[in-house]
């Protein structure tokens, strides 16, 4: 991570004053944090649409294991589609 | 870029970084009172009646305490697929 931070900085704009550099790494570790809880509200969104009925008093264990699939299965689903478009993609090239 | 002050002091980068932190953590809450409130009112509120009876406030409070163990254990489930993937590289 601190190593991406480092080329995409010195590749930018080179002499920077070392505190720059500190804020910056601040700045990306709080941004990736801020990706991290929107991809979970995201998630929270439609997999308590598939997953919870009626709110209870707890989720039951059959609601936990929905959403942790519900994850889980997002994931692959994103992963698949994003392999096979590139494959399609490299088709179309060659 | 350039224009910006050539070193901030470090309790000014300090107010600057608490700043951001606290930034986020606000526009983070209001995200999860946005969506909380659109899906507890569809959850619990079927008929919108003159006022909110007491078993539809009720159910409104039994929802948010559900979506935000909800919200815990997807942000659990995500860092442990993250974890995972990582492994596998």
């Amino acid at each position: 991570m601190t190593d991406f931070a480092d080329s995409f900085t010195s590749s930018l704009d080179t002499p920077k004053p070392a505190g720059d550099k500190e804020l910056q790494e601040f700045l990306m570790v709080e941004k990736q944090k801020a990706q991290f809880n929107a991809q979970i509200h995201e998630f929270n969104d439609f997999c308590w649409e598939k997953c919870v009925d009626k709110p209870g008093s707890k989720l039951d264990s059959k609601t936990e294991t929905c959403l942790t699939n519900c994850v889980d299965r997002f994931i692959d689903v994103s992963l698949l589609i994003t392999n096979r478009f590139a494959q399609l993609l490299q088709k179309s090239v060659s | 870029m350039d224009s910006l002050p050539a070193g901030l002091s470090s309790a000014q980068k300090d107010e600057l970084m608490d700043q951001v932190k606290q930034q986020i953590a606000v526009a983070n809450a209001q995200e999860l009172l946005t969506k909380m409130t659109e899906k507890c009112f569809k959850k619990c509120i079927s008929k919108p009646g003159t006022s909110l009876d007491s078993s539809e406030q009720k159910c409104v409070a039994m929802c948010m305490d559900r979506y935000m163990d909800s919200w815990n254990l997807i942000s659990r489930a995500y860092s442990q697929r993250i974890e995972r993937e990582r492994h596998r590289m």
